[in-house]
């Protein structure tokens, strides 16, 4: 048996997407987060849990709280991921900017932001990155941050290209910027990716698709905003992020 | 289930989706002195070591793990320095060693396996949380490594597991204060795996 075709893994995708849709019509609850058995993407197969996620609403729980950072864990270079080499990068230059709060639309202030992408052709600069794309001396691709006291995070760097990979034949993963957050507790913590608006491999995408709902997966994506363009320098885009999990502070509250 | 509503009645925001820490995440993620909450020499440090398998019993060589814990004095309000800079050169000084952050992060190496030095967790709550990511793993995991503390209290979620999955929670003892916890994404012995409610 060859390689998977995209054909076959769209037919999944599309199978997946139809069973949520029955399921919601059911009656099951919105789903926010991918299912970590998703067959399209065949890398999740043996790497997820067959038995239920056993429930855990202890009050006392350690995970209520979670790691802080501070202004001696990220320096001002960090979040300028066009400015670590003595070069410029090559690639369109973007300004990536949002808020992260939490489900009751609070901000999360003073938390860790970590980004990591490919350069403008679409290479890693990661060793196992074999994509034929060239590397660029004057980018490495990772950035870090602390939201401020609104909750806001932001970036300047170059717009990732997309890149192939091995899931199926002719499988490319669209342009994305990878995203690590911190929340209040280590029950917020969140690992995530950012999407372009309007990129044509989207649909093709088993990464991307896993999320089902589509509201959800929307949520991936970021805004183009022409008020964040800098002129003469970059384009500016908007992604706010919500951090999912019970804290300390909500259970006290009476919201868990 | 329908969705938690706050007190006031106003509906929770929409949370944004977890995607997959895929597998390049190593030259961002990873810093140095991240496997090491204090300096391996102290002799009350411990370690906690193993390997994390996959559905074939596979070792995972591209698994991503971090540990949040209380101070050994009870209190789990962390502190800032995990990651401490040089504000000269950019670089990563280490941590301070009189400040204990409570967070470790470490990548399992070729051949699935990971170490972390930390302090034993006070008897109130005497285990590792413990946040699994990995490539094929598109939202991470919960779960927890406990240790053997003395004076610790009958545990909630322990008591209730049958004793064959309540082992894989279980970190176990090895010589010079080493304790293994391996992690088993599914199959035969998966680990416990949680979720915060
Ligand atoms: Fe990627």
């Amino acid at each position: 048996m060859g390689d998977p075709t995209q054909e076959l893994i769209s037919k999944e995708i599309a199978e997946a997407r139809d069973g949520y849709a029955a399921a919601r019509a059911g009656g099951a609850p919105e789903g926010h987060h991918p299912d970590r058995g998703y067959l399209p993407y065949r890398s999740s197969a043996l790497r997820h849990p067959h038995n239920p996620l056993e429930r855990v609403a202890d009050p006392d729980a350690v995970e209520l709280s979670g790691p802080v950072f501070g202004v001696t864990d990220v320096t001002d270079w960090d979040a300028d991921l066009t400015a670590q080499h003595v070069g410029e990068p090559l690639g369109e230059r973007i300004t990536v900017t949002g808020q992260v709060l939490d489900r009751a639309g609070r901000p999360v202030r003073g938390q860790l932001v970590e980004i990591w992408q490919a350069n403008a052709s679409g290479r890693y600069a990661h060793q196992r990155d074999r994509h034929p794309a060239p590397l660029d001396p004057n980018f490495t691709g990772a950035g870090r941050c602390l939201t401020d006291d609104e909750g806001r995070y932001t970036f300047t760097t170059v717009k990732p290209g997309a890149y192939p990979w091995r899931n199926h034949v002719n499988a490319w993963r669209p342009a994305h910027i990878h995203f690590s957050l911190f929340g209040a507790a280590f029950t917020q913590r969140l690992v995530t990716q950012m999407y372009f608006p309007g990129d044509p491999l989207f649909a093709y995408d088993p990464i991307l698709q896993s999320v089902t709902d589509d509201a959800a997966r929307q949520r991936l994506v970021a805004a183009y905003d022409h008020d964040l363009s800098v002129p003469e320098f970059s384009l500016g885009y908007r992604w706010d992020i919500v951090l999912d999990g019970p804290t300390a502070t909500w259970i006290e509250e009476g919201r868990a | 289930m329908t969705p938690p509503q706050q007190t006031s009645g106003q509906p929770l925001l929409p949370p944004t989706p977890a995607q997959t820490v895929g597998p390049f995440y190593g030259y961002a993620l990873p810093f140095p002195g991240g496997p090491e909450a204090v300096p391996p020499g102290r002799p009350d440090a411990i370690t906690v070591h193993g390997v994390v398998y996959d559905g074939s019993g596979a070792p995972i060589p591209d698994a991503l793990l971090e540990f949040w814990q209380a101070d050994p004095d009870g209190t789990r309000s962390g502190a800032p320095g995990s990651l401490r800079r040089d504000p000269v050169t950019g670089g990563f000084l280490g941590r301070h060693p009189h400040v204990f952050t409570g967070f470790t992060r470490v990548a399992t190496d070729a051949d699935g396996g990971y170490a972390v030095h930390t302090l034993a967790p006070p008897s109130s709550a005497p285990y590792l949380a413990v946040a699994v990511f990995a490539r094929g793993l598109l939202h991470h995991l919960y779960t927890r490594a406990y240790l053997p503390v003395d004076g610790a209290a009958d545990d909630a979620l322990l008591g209730r597991l049958a004793p064959e999955r309540r082992a894989t929670l279980l970190a176990v003892p090895g010589p010079d204060r080493t304790y293994r916890f391996d992690v088993r994404l599914q199959g035969e012995n998966e680990t416990v795996f949680l979720e915060h409610a």
